[in-house]
């Protein structure tokens, strides 16, 4: 008897890779999501594999072709210096992905990470900390970015820590007040009470409870970065040239729009595509996991 | 109450005090100081010596801050280094430039989220809400400068009705900057709007959706007579920050914007003085802009500790 | 004959599933009210009787929606009226007072402001006779200083004030019709004696007829004629209020009535087993033939109907209601033994204070002791191996906060913990060791707060396993399902999580969790307030073969004196703080009594109609214990002079062995109350 009912329970058995399957059918389920998702992929896909298919070298210049408007050769036109707009505008995502990507995990990581702290330890630390935290979030992100930039460079290595350190503080508030839910709640007093030390309470009890928020801020703070980045070589402050990038594409063509404006248009559809589709699927996110997002401040 | 304005400013003094470090550490932190910076390859020999002098480079760091803070406490900036005059002079042309693009953005914009953020919820899920909602994520993802890229291309460009870039001196006058300030107001009023409009409809429809309204509703309180007595007092209540941190914003944060569009505002400002490396414009720049900030938002909190009852007797009655 | 005022007629309300199936929640329901009467709608959560009371005004909650049927009120069919026809009926011809009248108040508005609004909308007066009748109607509802009242927002009255706020609003209007929606549910047992009190009067005085709905049979004694029961969206029973509770005729009525415990008759109420169908349940037969013990074939093949019994006016909806004829009432399925009187002594508190007044620096060096009124004073009890003690008393009585102490998640300010013989547990949990954390283990009110939502059932029970016992694998796993056997829970729920389970199988878990650290000694805080009384009823009895099986010591914390009695065998009864009483059960219940005892004892509701409460003090909330004197002397009925506010009164021990502690010789006591 006892033998057939252990059975029984293996099979119900649930793992990490159900929850994750189970949110992602959850997002699949919505349109929305499902368009955010695919877009979100879809670009993901081409910013690998941009470089094995594109048909020409995206720094080729060629000054006989400028200018020209899109056509069987040149899909998309070809830019003021003749060089292939398709093909740069299907690479011009590569490195804002790469470090807008890395820059939303060091985010997520110390904006989770102090804003847990802050939660937990309460009192004249808590106060001490948002103090700051408020300070550095009344100075415009911008100008403190492009201060960074203009004396330490526009590397990667510059960029990523810069704008996770930016954005990971809308991640110190989310964590924090998702904190303050979780520990006045009973569970946590349970845990207390049978006197676990406090690193298994943080591990057990609290982290699976504040880590869906944290996550849904992060997909959130991630097209934020993405449209600073983009600002930013927009700009002239990002990426520079001859890299592809579609901030830098814009920004270029945007003096000889009156005449050509395919140079922009395809670079435009990229970005916002890209941007919207993370919006998307951010809010799917939030919806699969029962996190009503839009109750947030803007900042 | 009176404890708790009190303790308001006091926060606002300190958060003030604490972006001033903040700034300060900033800027003396990164390699290379102020006169390096602007003279880059020339900075070395007399000409650098002679710029330190100017700038007072040579005494101590702490000193420095307290005189850079005293000054500033009485209006002196300090001095530019590419423009050879008082920073205040050329930022306060800006201001007033700013100013003019804000106030006619939040003159638009406010009352434009507010009116469709009711919509939204009062139809929520219906035909008008499914439209708004969905040009108001398309108008709040796309960043600034595609939408004005956009605008200009389409507005100016192709159908020729305006002005695309503005070509106006930073210190025209107000009229004169009238007619260039149209464009940059609706790409701004469109980001603005969206953000306010969701949240304000979020708002709304959480109130919406709470005991009082539905008792409202038992009471036999005719329906508008409910959503104008009922939910928007205590729905729009919290508008009142969202819209502090949006002039905030459009105070400081519409860089993109003005340098699509040409703008002499604070925005161009910063990018002016960030490409030609003048440290002392920048720090002057970020300590207006947090000022902004700090005093938008006590205003926003002090204006809900006046008009919400329950946050105002708090103190009477402890 | 009798003048009808409302008449629902084949009513059926649902909502659309996710997978678009319509499923109802209400099912079928015809019934009338007459004009002058109070009918009394009594059912669990889940049962559909708000649903039908919000009906009865026109009115559904979002998502849902009328499926069909009929509400007519005055040869209207109110589901088909527009919503400015509603507008019109609403406040002025049926009137309704919410369940948390706290949050059915407008936080922005002023009270005045919204009782003057129905006058209003309804009425034809003017301003100043609007003024004179708001300050008529509060007086009437008998808040303190009407005028002042008027000016106040409602976050600024105490719960049973803004109850008292919410029944003026609906009496301004003058309705034909008052609905009222659990009123006094989460009201302290003495403010929701007064406040049905007024209900009584109110329904005397002007002839309104009403419609009370509740979980809680005792209340729905006090102030109704008739009484429907409802089970799973539909009505199961519906009579005269004596019929229905003297001689339930539906099972699941007299099943309802039996897991009620009460006053009068000592020891755990029956049980009901199992749990009602989900909405989306459909059966041809009976909603309640999974649960009933008279069920037969039959009654799972078709669906009964509610038909008249011969030469009565009750309905009932059953095959075999007669049967249920000769069953007899108020048995109890088991008697609590007499306590075989361990000596051996489990815990004892030595004049404990707690306080959650910070100290002041100052304070602190001088290890000084500043606050006058401290949160909790001189507790002192003794608790014996094998007994269960119960803390009652009302909300801010500080029963919580010496639990929270026990378990040493409270510091203590003055006094000593002593566990067993010789173990300090003054100090909080962080100084114990894991022997002395593992003999105590407490039990929350609610378990959707207490279990941790994303943790599974097996994660769950294995927290207190792995942390004081080191078990692991196949060990682990075969204690956590020795332990879901123990609560009567069978495998199958090892993988899921809270969400999935129903509030009594919750609380199951959590006591499984407690039980996993075989402790000496358990704290249970309210566990029963959360859950309806039929799983209340299983919950109380659960633990109470818990504790023959293993001899666990119970601290049981709560509110509800009925509760309270079946279960425990000694009683200390706390007001702000402070001890009042304490004894044996059987006499604590018997008199003489501490005077506040004796208040809790008279506001207690028992579902028999001609069982009254007698109100003996004051229902005002003190938010403060006094400085001097018996904590009790804001509200005493029994004040007999100065002695009272200045002095800490004596214990005196009764011959039944209570020991009360008041000025009150304790044979005038007795002479007063008998």
């Amino acid at each position: 008897m006892k033998n057939t009912e252990l059975e029984t329970i293996e099979e119900k058995q649930i793992s990490t890779f159900d929850r994750v399957s189970e949110v992602l059918i959850a997002i699949f389920s919505r349109p929305s999501g499902m368009i955010g998702f695919s877009i979100v992929i879809l670009h993901i896909i081409i910013a690998i594999i941009s470089p094995l298919i594109v048909p020409y070298d995206y720094k080729e210049i060629n000054s006989l072709i400028m200018l020209k408007p899109p056509n069987e050769t040149f899909f998309f036109g070809t830019d003021q210096l003749g060089r292939d707009v398709f093909t740069r505008t299907l690479m011009g995502g590569r490195i804002a992905l790469f470090v807008t990507f890395f820059g939303t995990i060091i985010a997520i990581a110390w904006g989770g990470f102090v804003g847990i702290f802050c939660g937990l330890v309460g009192g004249k630390i808590d106060d001490i900390v948002m103090r700051i935290i408020d300070a550095f979030l009344a100075i415009p992100w911008i100008l403190a970015m492009l201060l960074i930039v203009v004396i330490l460079g526009t590397s990667t290595q510059v960029l990523i820590p810069a704008l996770g350190f930016f954005y990971g503080k809308g991640i110190v508030r989310v964590a924090r007040a998702a904190t303050h839910d979780v520990i006045a709640r009973d569970f946590i007093m349970a845990a207390k009470a049978r006197g676990h030390g406090n690193f298994s309470i943080i591990w057990n009890e609290l982290l699976p409870n504040v880590r869906d928020a944290i996550m849904v801020e992060g997909a959130m703070r991630w097209s934020w970065m993405l449209l600073a980045f983009s600002s930013l070589s927009f700009l002239g402050f990002g990426v520079s040239p001859p890299t592809p990038d579609w901030g830098l594409m814009i920004s270029e063509g945007r003096g000889l729009m009156s005449f050509a404006y395919w140079s922009v248009i395809a670079p435009i559809v990229a970005l916002s595509s890209l941007i919207i589709g993370i919006n998307l699927s951010a809010d799917a996110f939030a919806k699969a996991l029962g996190i009503d997002r839009t109750q947030k401040a803007p900042v | 109450m009176f404890l708790l304005i009190l303790k308001r400013l006091g926060l606002g003094l300190i958060t003030i005090i604490l972006v001033s470090v903040i700034i300060f550490t900033g800027v003396e932190v990164l390699p290379g100081d102020a006169c390096t910076s602007f003279l880059e390859r020339e900075a070395k020999g007399e000409l650098l010596e002679i710029c330190r002098e100017k700038l007072g480079l040579n005494v101590p760091a702490i000193e420095r801050y307290l005189t850079w803070s005293y000054n500033a406490l009485n209006g002196d900036l300090g001095f530019s280094l590419s423009g050879q005059k008082p920073i205040s002079e050329i930022i306060s042309v800006r201001i007033r430039n700013s100013l003019v693009l804000a106030f006619t953005a939040i003159i638009i914009g406010i009352p434009l989220a507010i009116i469709l953020g009711i919509i939204t919820a009062l139809w929520r899920d219906k035909l008008p809400d499914i439209f708004i909602s969905t040009i108001a994520i398309f108008s709040m993802t796309i960043p600034e400068f595609i939408s004005a890229t956009i605008l200009i291309l389409v507005v100016a460009i192709w159908l020729n009705w305006l002005p695309g870039i503005v070509i106006v001196s930073s210190n025209t006058t107000i009229l004169e900057l009238l007619p260039n300030i149209i464009l940059p107001v609706i790409a701004i009023s469109m980001v603005m709007t969206a953000h306010m409009l969701r949240m304000v409809r979020s708002n709304i429809i959480q109130v919406l959706s709470s005991d009082y309204v539905q008792m409202a509703k038992l009471k036999g309180v005719p329906y508008w007579k409910m959503v104008f007595v009922h939910v928007l007092p205590n729905g729009l209540l919290p508008a009142i920050n969202i819209i502090a941190l949006t002039i905030a914003w459009l105070l400081g944060g519409v860089v993109v914007t003005e340098v699509v569009f040409n703008y002499p505002g604070l925005g161009r400002l910063v990018i002016e003085s960030i490409s030609d490396r003048d440290l002392p414009v920048v720090q002057a720049l970020a300590l207006i802009l947090a000022l902004i900030y700090v005093g938008v938002n006590l205003t926003a909190d002090l204006l809900t500790l006046l008009v919400n009852p329950r946050l105002r007797t708090l103190q009477i009655r402890k | 004959m009798r003048e009808i005022i409302q008449n629902i007629k084949n009513l059926s309300i649902g909502f659309k599933s996710q997978d678009g199936r319509e499923i109802a929640i209400l099912k079928n329901i015809s019934t009338s009210i007459n004009r002058g009467e109070t009918v009394g709608i009594v059912g669990e959560s889940g049962s559909g009787k708000s649903t039908l009371a919000l009906a009865m005004m026109g009115f559904a909650k979002q998502g849902l929606y009328p499926i069909s049927g009929e509400c007519i009120y005055k040869s209207k069919n109110l589901l088909d009226l527009s919503d400015r026809e509603l507008e019109k009926i609403r406040g002025k011809q049926i009137a309704m007072i919410p369940q948390n009248a706290g949050q059915s108040l407008t936080p922005n508005l002023k009270i005045g402001y919204q009782v003057e609004e129905t006058l209003k909308l309804h009425t034809k007066f003017d301003a100043n006779e609007r003024s004179i009748k708001i300050t008529e109607l509060l007086n009437k509802v008998r808040l303190p200083s009407p005028n002042i009242m008027a000016q106040r927002y409602p976050h600024e009255l105490s719960g049973g004030q803004q109850q008292r706020v919410a029944i003026a609003m609906a009496l301004a209007g003058n309705p034909d019709l008052l609905l009222l929606d659990e009123p006094t549910t989460g009201l302290d047992v003495t403010t929701q004696a007064h406040v049905l009190e007024l209900l009584n009067e109110i329904a005397k005085d002007t002839k309104t007829s009403m419609v009370y709905v509740s979980h809680d049979l005792g209340a729905i004694a006090q102030v109704s004629h008739r009484v429907i029961v409802m089970y799973a969206g539909e009505i199961v029973l519906d009579g005269d209020v004596r019929q229905v509770l003297r001689s339930p005729l539906h099972p699941y009525a007299h099943g309802l009535l039996n897991s009620i415990p009460k006053l009068s008759l000592p020891g755990l109420p029956a049980a009901m087993p199992g749990t009602p169908p989900q909405p989306d349940e459909n059966s041809k037969g009976c909603s309640f033939y999974e649960r009933c013990e008279l069920a037969i074939d039959r009654c799972n093949s078709s669906k009964p109907e509610l038909k008249s019994i011969s030469n009565s006016q009750t309905k009932v909806r059953c095959f075999r209601h007669d049967k249920l004829e000769e069953k007899e009432l108020n048995k109890k399925a088991d008697l609590i033994l007499p306590q075989k009187s361990s000596e051996q002594r489990v815990l004892n508190l030595d004049n404990i204070s707690i306080t959650y007044a910070r100290q002041s620096i100052l304070d602190q060096i001088l290890n000084r002791f500043s606050d006058k009124n401290i949160t909790v004073k001189d507790i002192d009890i003794d608790i014996k191996k094998g007994e269960t003690i119960a803390l009652v008393g009302e909300s801010g009585s500080g029963k919580s906060t010496i639990l929270k102490s026990i378990a040493g998640l409270l510091s203590i300010k003055e006094g000593k913990i002593n566990f067993k013989e010789d173990v300090n547990l003054s100090p909080d949990v962080r100084h114990r060791t894991n022997a002395q954390l593992r003999s105590i283990q407490l039990i929350f009110q609610n378990p959707d707060e207490s279990l941790n939502p994303s943790h599974t059932v097996e994660e769950i029970l294995s927290q207190p396993l792995k942390l004081y016992f080191g078990l692991n694998g196949k060990e682990l796993k075969n204690s956590i399902i020795d332990l879901l056997k123990k609560v009567r829970l069978s495998g199958k729920y090892l993988y899921r999580y809270p969400r999935q389970l129903s509030g009594g199988e919750k609380q199951r878990i959590a006591v499984a969790r407690a039980f996993a650290a075989k402790p000496d000694l358990i704290l249970c805080d309210e566990v029963t307030s959360a859950l309806d009384v039929s799983v209340q009823a299983a919950v109380l009895k659960l633990l109470q073969d818990l504790k023959n099986e293993l001899g666990t010591t119970y601290i049981f914390v709560s509110h509800d004196l009925a509760v309270v009695r079946a279960i425990s065998d000694r009683v200390a009864v706390l007001y702000q703080g402070r001890l009042c009483e304490i004894g044996p059960s059987s006499a604590v219940y018997k008199y003489p009594s501490h005077p506040y005892t004796e208040v809790l004892l008279g506001a207690v509701l028992e579902p028999d109609p001609d069982l009254k409460p007698k109100l003996a003090a004051e229902d005002i909330v003190e938010e403060k214990p006094p400085e001097n004197g018996c904590s009790f002397q804001g509200r005493c009925p029994r004040v007999i002079g100065e002695k009272c506010f200045k002095e800490t009164p004596p214990w005196q021990i009764s011959n039944q062995g209570n020991a009360i502690r008041c000025h009150i010789n304790i044979k005038d006591l007795l002479k007063n109350q008998s």
